[in-house]
């Protein structure tokens, strides 16, 4: 496993607030898992960056190398690992996610 | 790529966490799995942790046999609620 791209890793997850790692794209997500997490998110109505990591397989087994976390699709808010898609499913269902991501919502007035 | 079978994947988490109650199917084909474990040991732990608790104990099966894992990890107050 290359440093560099643990580095690049580290350097997208902090300039994005909320970020996926999927296999796929939003627009065409290639597993169930994926899909699931994009239409939470998109539900929520929160932007987020997406990384398909089926484009490079050292990104698809670093993600798992940084997150210490060995599946696909991954959350990241603020920098901060949320989890995997059934997390993100409960925490949806229970209304921590919308807690967790309300002050990043479109059209929040008090978003920086 | 060598398979794995439900009961095979229940004993290892029931080895490794404490008073482990586990239901293991599989959904799709013999590498997509879905499994709930109870145990008293989630008490006081985030979700995150919950569930390294049981990829630790499922080990290399999690990149290999393993193709997806629906996971559900509930302390026995929360599966009763």
């Amino acid at each position: 496993m290359s440093d560099s791209v643990q580095e690049q890793i580290a350097e997208v997850v902090k300039n994005n607030d909320v970020l996926l790692f999927m296999k796929g794209t939003p627009q065409m997500p290639q597993c169930g898992f994926s899909q699931r997490v994009c239409a939470i998110l998109q539900e929520q109505g929160v932007p987020f960056a997406a990384i398909n990591v089926l484009l490079d397989p050292s990104v698809r087994e670093g993600i798992k190398v940084f997150s210490d976390w060995p599946t696909i699709p991954q959350l990241y808010v603020k920098g901060e690992f949320v989890g995997g898609c059934d997390i993100i499913s409960e925490m949806h269902e229970d209304g921590e996610l919308a807690t967790l991501l309300a002050p990043l919502k479109e059209g929040d007035s008090k978003a920086a | 790529m060598s398979s794995v079978n439900p009961e095979e994947l229940k004993r290892l988490v029931c080895a490794h966490i404490e008073d482990a109650d586990v239901e293991v199917n599989c959904y799709s084909g013999d590498d997509h799995f879905e499994m709930t474990v109870i145990s008293a040991s989630f008490a006081g732990k985030p979700r995150i942790a919950r569930h390294k608790m049981v990829y630790a104990a499922l080990g290399d099966n999690m990149r290999q046999a393993v193709h997806a894992l629906a996971l559900k990890t509930k302390t026995p107050e929360e599966a009763a609620a």
